[in-house]
């Protein structure tokens, strides 16, 4: 096993490195750039900037320049459109922010969602599975972008109980609605896939066996079916962490929180290729973290399965 | 107790009547589908929405662009729904029709939604299923290049893709397809881990049968469960994601329109008094929701060897 | 008992004079107009986004603006009305020639640390904006100043000390043009012209406009700076007329979304918000005291693509005119954007100073009749239902832009059976498509740079390089440039309003509307300018009222 893990780390790298150059191109392909405006600078200002973010360069030579000062001086350059930051600044501002109320939502989503799965599958077509289910999707078909403006109407506007946005450093009140808009999305995924593969898992031959055998129902579901059952649950929690944690951009968007999605987004508009690219290799380390941490629990769970 | 002629006849009778109607695994699986009532439920509304969106313009009075004049500018005290002025839905912000933007929208959410969820299916779990079966090297580059496309800034390909090829809703099919699988093939991987090792593959590969042969007729049917289950998921967020590639400019132009941008629409006018607008598309969008992850539960049910 | 007494006395004499402090704090009054003032002095309003710079020589956007012109002052401000007051320089003298302004600052003004403003610090900061290592964003505003050396200064052709800006002593600031600009003291207003605190700049780069490092001489100081989320002021104790600036604290919070702004306005966490587009008419009836609609300087139009390479139909002068007379632009502004905004005939706004709008016939037609009118002139030119001419317009993504092209392109699709089609693209594609030439008919916005109407006529000069419509005509351009050394303002305005008539008859570009502000402001807010079309509001003219 550590073996496999230190090979992972290892094709991590070039995996990165792939990633970054990729980017690098298409970014650098799409029209338009960091100081192209609709009141254009002069011609000979716009080649001086240029020339000094190293922008007239030739492209392999502005991958190998970037990457160096990432590796050696953990330098991601400067903000193009924000004048007086650097992407190291924005990152530490904004990740931090979204890393808490992603965890929080992760904790929630995963806590809530799996803990219906389970109870809709034991109760397989009955109440409790239809009004699960149906929460759920009800719970997800509401997108985003419908249920932030609908918490902020609700909390802040007619109830008073919340401020409608901003993050004030992460305090318990700014933190609740992002949250609770950020897990519903997730929270029904989950919700689905522990059902389904607790069905398939209960209906195996081994439970058939410890029900035969005469054991409690909870002895059966904690200690042999759900193991089993949550393997597709951390297939699918891989990405949904990752998702969560970089951001989710309409939560940044209604609730102003200065997260990085929104970050990453606004300079794939503005151009900002040093934010781009800075988001972009944090989220690409990240999934290639957290589907590495999934892989493992995949042996965890399944003794047989191994690399 | 002896057989006479009659009963012999009879017998005979009964015994090739049986024999031509064949029993396959697959006949199983559907027999059990139409037994659930949910299921066959969610496939009727599932149908009848589909005739909605194909032919419900038949009887609209409005097309989906032009604009109401008369009631332009006031809509939230003449725009309500109504059958004498022809907005059976009401009107939308502008003063269009909003019946008929909802069949157009829904016409188009539902491709979107089938076209990417197929393609998460059939490459998704054609993919995943290939890296996890063959383990090594192969899932590991297979899976890495998964990790590479998940990280990559989606939004320069759209715009690529738009300076390229123009806009087209060809385009959005595509850029749809582009990351509709990702998940899925992930998802399809880590199952295959799982079933690669149970004792009828062992069996199956004891015997010779070659590894494409086991991936299509051994691991994939056992993957179906999972797989179904997660395209309904898939479904709502991609009609979503729709409207973000249109709002780049690569997906649905107006005045063509789509259940996410109705949506959008609706919701930024929820507390102006117009909220038929956000309630009619999300309506549309609830029910097909539902109706396709009943349909989803429904086909797992059947599908699963186990669940009798 | 003598000591009893005293003690009573005394205690007396305190409460006396506590409540006398705590009536004085609590109901101070406005020194002029005698207003009771609230006792919290805090002015939180919505942005829309985080602005790239407080820099002045950075500053590129509306909000930072406003940032700017809080926290540094520079030669000249503006009233409530937009007329020139003094800022750091007391007044100013115009040599004979009208290229020499000389500026006379006052002795008492002073950065936040204590160090006197002089002279230096506007040359500093002048140079400082054209370097072209700092590459400011408004270089070509310096380039429009007309200063003299600036284009070979900003080019990296000439050193710094070229520029045609010199401090002969601490209270006086030589600036020497190349051009008699009639407008130059108007344009000190900008806060690309506002001075910085030299020491603080070399000392910490980038980095100098952090609460922790930023010395400024305004009104204000920058306390906090959340990126994304706030932005604090805080009054400046050495601002020298901090004496009567009454609002203590200025928030600004970034808050993407307009309805989600009005929401928190209406649960009382904004003082002031933009209404969004159409909800004016229904918010001015619920809140009238707070609804607010006031001219602006800017103009909205669509360009005509009129290039030799561009559509053949659009060489045709009929057919533009029908373009232009069949907008209905009565129901854009009452039905689509319904926030008081005003039909544009004209490119330039008629509140533009020294700007008289001629009377172009299209202008008093009623809609009927130009409807009438556009359908004839599209038949001369050979295209109608049956020859229907097709096109796209080209808008950057935005729900505004989006309407209001809906509703043109079914305006001419129902008069004129055209073929219309349209088509978004996300910021940075749409300037390139637009700059390129890469469309039919593309949305545009213009707001002023400073109070004349050289700044929208511009426009129109066929080396301009904003001219995205690609209109050149040989007669625009000479007057525009006859305009830049006539003697008079009566001379310059006869020559605009010329301008204005050939450009109604040959369309290059398409008129909409001009904008109006149109903003949700607590009513206990007092002293908004709204008089000021350019929008120039300082935060030390505004104070709170009680209620």
């Amino acid at each position: 096993m550590y073996s496999y893990i230190a090979r992972r780390l290892a094709v991590a790298v070039p995996t990165i490195l792939v990633l970054i150059i990729i980017s690098f191109i298409l970014m650098h392909s799409a029209p338009g750039g960091p100081f192209n405006s609709e009141r254009p600078l002069p011609p000979q200002v716009l080649a001086n900037i240029e020339a000094k973010y190293g922008l007239d360069q030739p492209l392999w030579k502005q991958i190998v320049t970037y990457v160096w000062n990432v590796v050696v001086h953990f330098d991601f350059g400067p903000s193009f459109q924000y004048k007086d930051r650097t992407v190291n600044d924005v990152i530490a501002q904004g990740f931090p922010v979204t890393l808490t109320y992603g965890f929080w939502s992760f904790i929630i989503a995963v806590g809530v969602g799996v803990s219906l799965g389970i109870a809709a599958a034991l109760r397989h077509n009955s109440w409790l599975d239809y009004l699960a289910v149906g929460f759920t999707i009800g719970a997800q078909a509401l997108p985003n972008f419908v249920m932030g403006p609908i918490l902020i109407l609700v909390f802040t506007l007619w109830l008073g109980l919340l401020p409608g946005g901003g993050w004030n450093g992460g305090q318990w009140n700014y933190v609740i609605m992002p949250v609770i808009a950020l897990s519903t999305s997730y929270m029904a995924s989950i919700a689905r896939i522990t059902r389904s593969s607790m069905l398939e898992v209960m209906n195996s031959g081994f439970i058939r066996t410890a029900r035969a055998k005469g054991l409690p129902m909870n002895r059966i579901v904690l200690r042999h079916a759900l193991k089993p059952a949550l393997l597709p649950t951390l297939s699918y929690l891989g990405p949904a962490f990752v998702g969560m944690v970089t951001g989710s951009v309409v939560v940044d968007i209604y609730f102003s929180t200065g997260g990085i999605g929104q970050y990453f987004v606004n300079s794939a508009f503005n151009r900002d290729y040093s934010v781009i690219m800075g988001i972009t290799i944090l989220v690409g380390v990240l999934t290639i973290f957290f589907n590495l941490v999934v892989d493992i629990l995949y042996a965890w769970i399944d003794p047989k399965i191994r690399y | 107790m002896f057989p006479n002629k009659q009963t012999a006849d009879n017998l005979l009778e009964a015994a090739q009547v049986a024999e031509v109607r064949g029993r396959s695994l697959w006949r199983d699986a559907a027999d059990r589908f139409l037994k659930n009532k949910a299921a066959v439920g969610a496939l009727i509304t599932l149908i009848l929405i589909g005739i909605f969106a194909l032919f419900g313009d038949l009887i609209a009075v409005w097309n989906n662009e032009e604009i109401d004049w008369g009631i332009m500018g006031q809509i939230a005290q003449k725009g309500a729904p109504s059958i004498a002025n022809g907005h059976y839905f009401g009107a939308d912000e502008l003063g269009r029709d909003l019946y008929s933007r909802t069949v157009q929208g829904t016409r188009i959410s539902i491709m979107v939604g089938v076209v990417g969820s197929v393609i998460a299916v059939v490459v998704g779990t054609l993919y995943g299923a290939v890296a996890g079966y063959f383990g090594g090297r192969i899932d590991n580059i297979m899976m890495r290049i998964v990790d590479i496309l998940m990280a990559i800034p989606f939004m320069f390909v759209l715009i690529l893709m738009l300076v390229i090829f123009g806009r087209s809703i060809f385009m959005l099919f595509v850029g749809i397809g582009l990351i509709s699988w990702l998940d899925m093939a992930r998802i399809a991987r880590g199952q295959t881990l799982n079933i690669k090792n149970k004792e009828f593959v062992e069996a199956a590969v004891a015997t010779g049968v070659r590894p494409f042969t086991i991936i299509l007729r051994h691991i994939v049917p056992n993957l179906l469960g999972i797989v179904v289950v997660y395209a309904t998921l898939l479904i709502p967020g991609l009609i979503l994601t729709e409207s973000f590639i249109s709002f780049l400019g690569l997906g649905v132009q107006e005045p063509n329109t789509s259940l996410g941008a109705l949506i959008s629409a609706g919701a930024g006018q929820m507390q102006y008094g117009v909220i038929w607008q956000l309630y009619f598309p999300l309506f549309f969008f609830l029910v097909t929701l539902f109706a396709f992850f009943f349909v989803g539960d429904g086909l797992r049910d059947a599908l699963d060897p186990k669940d009798r | 008992m003598k000591f009893k007494t005293t003690l009573m006395a005394t205690t007396a004499a305190v409460m006396v004079m506590g409540a006398g402090f705590a009536y004085a704090d609590a109901h101070a009054t406005h020194p002029e107009t005698g207003e009771v003032l609230a006792s919290d002095q805090t002015f939180t309003y919505r942005v829309l986004d985080e602005s790239p710079s407080i820099d002045p020589g950075l500053i590129e956007d509306v909000s930072g603006s406003e940032v700017g012109r809080d926290l540094f002052e520079g030669l000249m401000n503006q009233d409530e009305e937009g007329n020139l007051v003094p800022g750091v320089a007391t007044g100013y003298e115009i040599s004979d020639d009208g290229m020499t302004f000389t500026f006379t600052l006052r002795d008492n003004a002073k950065w936040s640390n204590g160090d006197p403003v002089t002279a230096n610090d506007f040359v500093y900061a002048w140079r400082r904006a054209a370097d072209p290592e700092l590459a400011s964003p408004y270089s070509w505003f310096l380039s429009l100043m007309s200063i003299e050396g600036v284009d070979d200064v900003l080019a990296g052709d000439a050193p710094l000390d070229t520029l045609g800006v010199s401090a002969p002593d601490d209270h006086t600031f030589v600036v020497q043009l190349t051009t008699p600009l009639p407008y130059f003291p108007q344009m000190t207003t900008h806060a690309t012209t506002f001075p910085v605190h030299q020491a603080t700049v070399e000392a910490h780069g980038s980095e100098w406009t952090r609460p922790e490092n930023i010395v400024s001489n305004g009104a204000y100081v920058l306390t906090e700076h959340v990126p994304q989320e706030r932005m604090v002021r805080e009054r400046n104790e050495m601002y020298w007329d901090n004496d009567n600036t009454i609002i203590d604290k200025v928030v600004s919070l970034v808050i993407n979304d307009e309805n989600v702004a009005l929401t928190r306005y209406l649960a009382g966490e904004l003082d002031r918000t933009e209404v969004p587009t159409g909800q004016y008419p229904r918010l001015s009836e619920e809140y009238p005291d707070e609804a607010l609609s006031f001219p602006r300087l800017c103009s909205y139009y669509y360009n005509v693509n009129v290039r030799e390479d561009g559509p053949a139909w659009a060489q045709d002068q009929r057919v533009r005119q029908a373009l232009s007379l069949a907008v209905n632009r009565d129901v854009i502004v009452e039905n689509v954007l319904a926030g008081g905004q005003f039909p544009a005939y004209t490119f330039t706004p008629e509140t533009t100073a020294g700007f008289n709008v001629p009377d172009v016939p299209i202008a008093s037609m009623s809609q009927d009749e130009r409807n009438a009118m556009a359908v004839e002139l599209m038949a001369e030119a050979g295209y109608g239902p049956d020859n229907p001419i097709t096109t796209e317009i080209l808008y950057n993504t935005s729900e505004g832009h989006r309407q209001i092209a809906i509703a043109i392109s079914q305006m001419w699709k129902q008069t004129l059976g055209m073929e219309v089609t349209i088509a978004n693209m996300e910021w940075q594609t749409f300037l390139e498509a637009r700059g390129n030439g890469d469309f039919d008919i593309s949305r545009a916005g213009w707001c002023g740079d400073y109070n004349e109407a050289s700044t929208f006529l511009d426009l129109l000069d066929s080396g301009s390089g904003y001219n995205d419509a690609g209109y050149a005509s040989a007669e625009v351009d000479e007057i525009l440039a006859a305009a830049k050394t006539a003697g008079s303002d009566a001379e310059r305005a006869e020559i605009y309003t010329r301008v204005e008539q050939i450009a109604a008859e040959e369309v290059p570009i398409i008129p909409i509307y001009h904008y109006t502000g149109v903003y949700m402001l607590d009513d206990d807010v007092a002293n908004w300018p709204v008089n000021n079309v350019e929008q120039n509001w300082y935060s030390k003219n505004l104070y709170k009222v009680a209620n």
